[in-house]
Parts: C-alpha cells; structure tokens; sequence
C-alpha cells in the first residue's frame, strides 16, 4: 500500500502553501466549544423551555399539571404580586445606587492612591467572596440589633428620624425594617462593584489627570471631565453585577427583613418550594427575567458601551 | 494638618475609601467575635461571655462538618469540569473565527445577566419534568452550569492580552502543536485560568438559592447555615466562617508573593 501511494509532501514542497485551513483543522474550534456548548443547551437553555412550558399550564399537584396555554397565570402573576416586583426593583435600585457611592472612593484609592498597600486592599474586598455569605448576613443581625450601640447612634444622631419620614424604618428599630433589607444587599453586592470599577480605574493613564493639571483644570473638574467618564465601562458592569442578583435576591429580604419587605424573590421561592404552584412560579420568574433582560437592554443602550463582553 | 478644613478635602477620597472598606470588614469582625462567645439559648445574636469551647470542638454540631466537606466535594468537582469546559470555550472563542461566534457569545453571556432565580426555578422546572431525584447530582451539574461563564469570562481576558508572536516564534524554533500549546500558550493562560479555577471555586462552595432549589434533602454548607438561621445557630458557624476568611486572606496573599517573585526575577 505505502509503496503506490505517492508521498503527500513532495507536491506541497514545490506549489505555494494553500490558504484554505483544511476540514480538520477547521473543526478544532467546534470540537473545543461541544462540550461547554452542549453543557449550556441541555442545562440552562432547555430549562428555560420547561420553565416557559410549565407557565402555561394548569392542574394541581395531585390531578397532575398539564399544557392549557393559560397564559392567564402570567396577568393574575403580576396582579397579585406586583408591590412584591416594585418592592425588588427600588430595593435593588437603592442598593446599585448606594454600591456605586460607596464603591467608587475605595476602587479609586484602591487604583490611585494606595502605593504598596493595594495588594492588601485588594485582599481585602475579595476575601469576602471565600466566606459564607450567609454567615456575613446574619452577623448582620447581631450589628443592627434593637439597642444596639449602631442603632444608637443613628439614632442620636437623627438619622432614623430622617429614614422613618421617608418610611424606610419604624421609629427606633432598624432590624426587619427596610433599611435593613437595603443595607444588607448593598453590602453583599458591593465586591461586585468594586472590582470592575477598580479594574477600568487601573488603565487609567494618570498622565492624563497631569495633562488636565497643567490646563489649569480643579481637582473636581479633572474627576468630572476626565477620570469619570474614563470609568464608565466600569460603572455600567458594575451596576449590572450589582442590580441583576440584586433584584432577584431573597436571602437578604428573609434574613434582616419582615413580612412587609418580601421581595419577588421570596415570593418565587415560597411558590416553588412551599405552595407548590408551578404554573404561577414560572410565570413569576419569566416576568422577572423579562423586566430585567428589558432594563438591561435600555440601560446599555443608553451608557453607549458595546464592548461589555 | 494646620488646616483641618483642607486636609479634610484633600483626603476625602481616603477617608471615604477607608469608610467602605470598613463597612465591608465589619461583619467579618463580628463573625470572628462572636466565635469565642458563650451564647445562651438557641441565638448565637448577643454577646454573653468569652470561651474557647467552640474553637476546641469545631465539628460539635451534628452534621455540619458533613456539609462542609459536601460543599468542598462539589466545589472542586465543578470547578475541575467548568475550568475545563471554559478553557476550551475562551480559546475557540479568541483564536478561532468560526460561524455562530456571536450567538455563542451571547449564550455565554445570558446567564450571568439573569437573576440567579430565574436560573434555579427553570432548572428545578426540569428536573421535576423528567422526575430527576434531586441531590448531589442535580447540585454539581447546577453549579458547573453557572460557573461556566465566569471561566470563560476570565480567561477570555487573559487570552485577548496575549502576544500571538510568542506562540510563532516557538513554531518557529520548530516545537510542535502539542509542544507549543504546553510549554508556551498554557503558561501564559495560567493567571486567566487560575482565576477562572478560584472564582469558580468561590461562587460554588458559597451558592446558596440554585442549591435551595435543586438539593433536595441533600445539606450543603450554605443550607446548613440558612436551616440554622431558623432552628439556631451553633458559635462553629462561626469559628469555621473565621477559620475560611483567614484562609483565603493568607492563600490570596501567597498567591500574590509568588505572583510578585516571578516579575522580578523575569529579567526586563
């Protein structure tokens, strides 16, 4: 066989390489991308199908549920459970709001300001991340206890006065109230805004904050007009990392919260887990995931940044 | 400092920084404190008294060094098997030009832009359809799903940073494919892949709602706690919440002394 069969080399050595990749090595990428691929199709993809399929139909656990194309569980969903939806969305909102105040000065020390220090901040904001943060939350507890000495202080210093005006807490109590729910989800999500803020702040050329010196622009002005806007792909992905989980969290809304401060979260959970109404759980998620994936789109859109991926 | 009002603004930055950094420590403290307590009653909430007892028997409580040792079984399964997956899937992504690049982009991206609920519902919808008994299994294939994108996220980065010329030049000195990719492209992926491989770790061994969803009667570490926030909650919840936090302080900064090392000795 090997002696009629002409060597494969000899014409190559003497033509011009041919560009075209052959079949083989055209399929590498595919062949790298099945397994991972195929992961995602059969276990995040088709769950999705399940999901949208068990929205629609009707039944009970003991007769067995099947397909009705009811898709009037989905209005009654969101009738029924639409102060739970606002309640996540301004909970979530406040929370993004205060990661992003709270996150951006230590970020740019962090990237700025920190010399040899940085590896040890840095340590320090993904430390969390190694310890459970449900042992992070219930600490919590013990922190915003009723008399404690933090709840002493806000209070002495008015600002439970100014928080149960705006009906974020019930006189001197800040456990089970609003403000509790808030704090802890601005805490839990805060790592998640720093990071890439940080990491957008780092590729800063701080010749240019000299630049902006040298014509004679203020501190603020060279924040305002340069460092800031440098930053924004930062400050997009991380209100996205901190809103998304945020609006669809339950953990902080059962933990530090009360009945008045369920979230959708809860709501979807307690359907799933305790009633055991499919229909209405499913259709309860998808609105959430249609309200997120809605203000993703519009919120990206308007940033302007593409290049998030 | 001869102006308290000046040097107030020209360190607010520090100020405001340190105030985060504070607030984000804070119930780490707590956790470390109330881990020498004495508590009375089923609350470990208020502070009663110093004692070493739960340091001395961290594993006193019925089945909650069970759990852990479940939640360490899976976070290393998961994040062995979504390293891997993701690796692959960053280098096809980076090096390759292929048809449906972008609809596999976006399906990577889709599951970190959705609430992690919407994830764990229509999972447990699955499994439920196809009467999958849920447990270790359905947990470990929940948690490569959603670790998966954070993998390729990171080593995506790492790969779109790196010098092709390197990988010619090696071509060039006559190493093979095989050669090439093990002795060059894969020590320059390392930091990506590592960081991908602790991430993975990390948002495994702490998941909580995809695990509520999908574990059925199995108790991972994180289900263990969220029962005790309702039955009560032992002082070993936090001597081994103490214990994780020192360890990953020291692991990350070793990680960074080596990391540091190697820059000086590379010559410039």
């Amino acid at each position: 066989m090997t002696t009629t069969a002409a060597p494969p080399q000899a014409p190559a050595a003497t033509e011009p390489p041919v560009h075209k990749p052959s079949l083989r090595k055209r399929l590498i990428p595919y062949w790298l991308l099945l397994p991972g691929i195929l992961w995602l199709l059969v276990f995040f993809v088709l769950p999705m199908v399940y999901q949208a399929s068990t929205s629609v139909q009707t039944g009970s656990l003991e007769e067995g549920f099947k397909v009705t194309w009811h898709f009037g569980t989905y209005w009654d969903a969101f009738t029924e459970y639409y102060p739970q939806f606002l309640r996540s969305l301004l909970y979530a909102g406040t929370a993004t709001a205060l990661c992003l105040l709270l996150g951006y000065p230590l970020a740019y020390l962090i990237a700025f300001k920190a010399g040899r220090w940085r590896n040890l901040l840095l340590v320090l904001v993904i430390a969390p991340f190694f310890t459970s943060f449900l042992i992070r939350t219930l600490a919590w507890k013990t922190i915003l206890a009723d008399g404690g000495p933090v709840v002493g202080v806000l209070n002495s210093i008015g600002f439970l006065d100014v928080t149960s005006w705006l009906g974020m807490t019930e006189g001197d109590r800040v456990l089970a109230t609003p403000l509790a729910v808030v704090c802890g989800l601005t805490y839990n999500f805060l790592p998640f805004m720093i990071l890439p803020l940080y990491s957008s702040l780092e590729r800063i050329d701080t010749r240019l904050h000299e630049a902006a010196g040298d014509l004679y622009a203020r501190p603020a002005t060279v924040f305002r007009k340069v460092t800031f806007p440098l930053s924004m792909p930062g400050v997009v992905s991380g209100t996205l990392l901190t809103f998304i989980p945020a609006s669809g969290d339950y953990v902080n809304a059962e933990l530090l919260g009360s009945t008045d401060t369920r979230m959708i979260g809860n709501v979807i959970q307690s359907q799933y887990l305790r009633i055991l109404d499919y229909p209405t759980a499913a259709a309860l998620s998808f609105i959430l995931m249609a309200i997120v994936l809605i203000m993703v789109t519009i919120y990206i859109r308007r940033a302007g940044t593409e290049d998030l991926v | 400092m001869r102006n308290p009002v000046t040097w107030l603004r020209r360190n607010l930055v520090v100020i405001a920084g340190l105030g985060t950094l504070a607030y984000m420590i804070l119930p780490n403290v707590v956790v470390t404190v109330f881990s020498f307590n004495n508590p009375t009653g089923r609350f470990n909430y208020a502070w009663q008294e110093f004692s070493l007892d739960a340091w001395k028997d961290p594993c006193g409580v019925a089945d909650m060094c069970g759990s852990l040792s479940l939640s360490l079984q899976i976070a290393l399964w998961s994040t062995l098997v979504a390293t891997a997956l993701g690796t692959a899937i960053a280098f096809a992504l980076v090096r390759y030009r292929f048809r449906a690049r972008g609809a596999v982009n976006s399906l990577i991206f889709l599951p970190m832009a959705m609430p992690e609920i919407v994830m764990a519902a229509s999972l447990l919808a699955l499994f439920l359809n196809m009467g999958i008994q849920l447990g270790f299994w359905t947990i470990l294939i929940a948690h490569i799903m959603f670790c998966l994108s954070f993998v390729v996220a990171a080593v995506k980065a790492r790969v779109l940073s790196m010098d092709p010329r390197l990988e010619e030049a090696a071509r060039d000195l006559y190493a093979g494919p095989v050669q090439t990719f093990v002795r060059v492209t894969l020590p320059i992926a390392a930091p990506g892949i590592a960081a991908g491989a602790l991430l993975s770790f990390a948002l495994s061994f702490d998941d909580f709602i995809i695990t509520n969803f999908n574990s059925g009667n199995t108790v991972t570490f994180p289900m263990f706690v969220w029962g005790s926030a309702q039955r009560g909650t032992p002082v070993q919840i936090n001597v081994i919440g103490t214990a994780m936090f020192v360890i990953a302080v020291l692991v990350v900064l070793a990680g960074q002394m080596v990391g540091n090392r190697r820059k000086k000795a590379q010559p410039k």
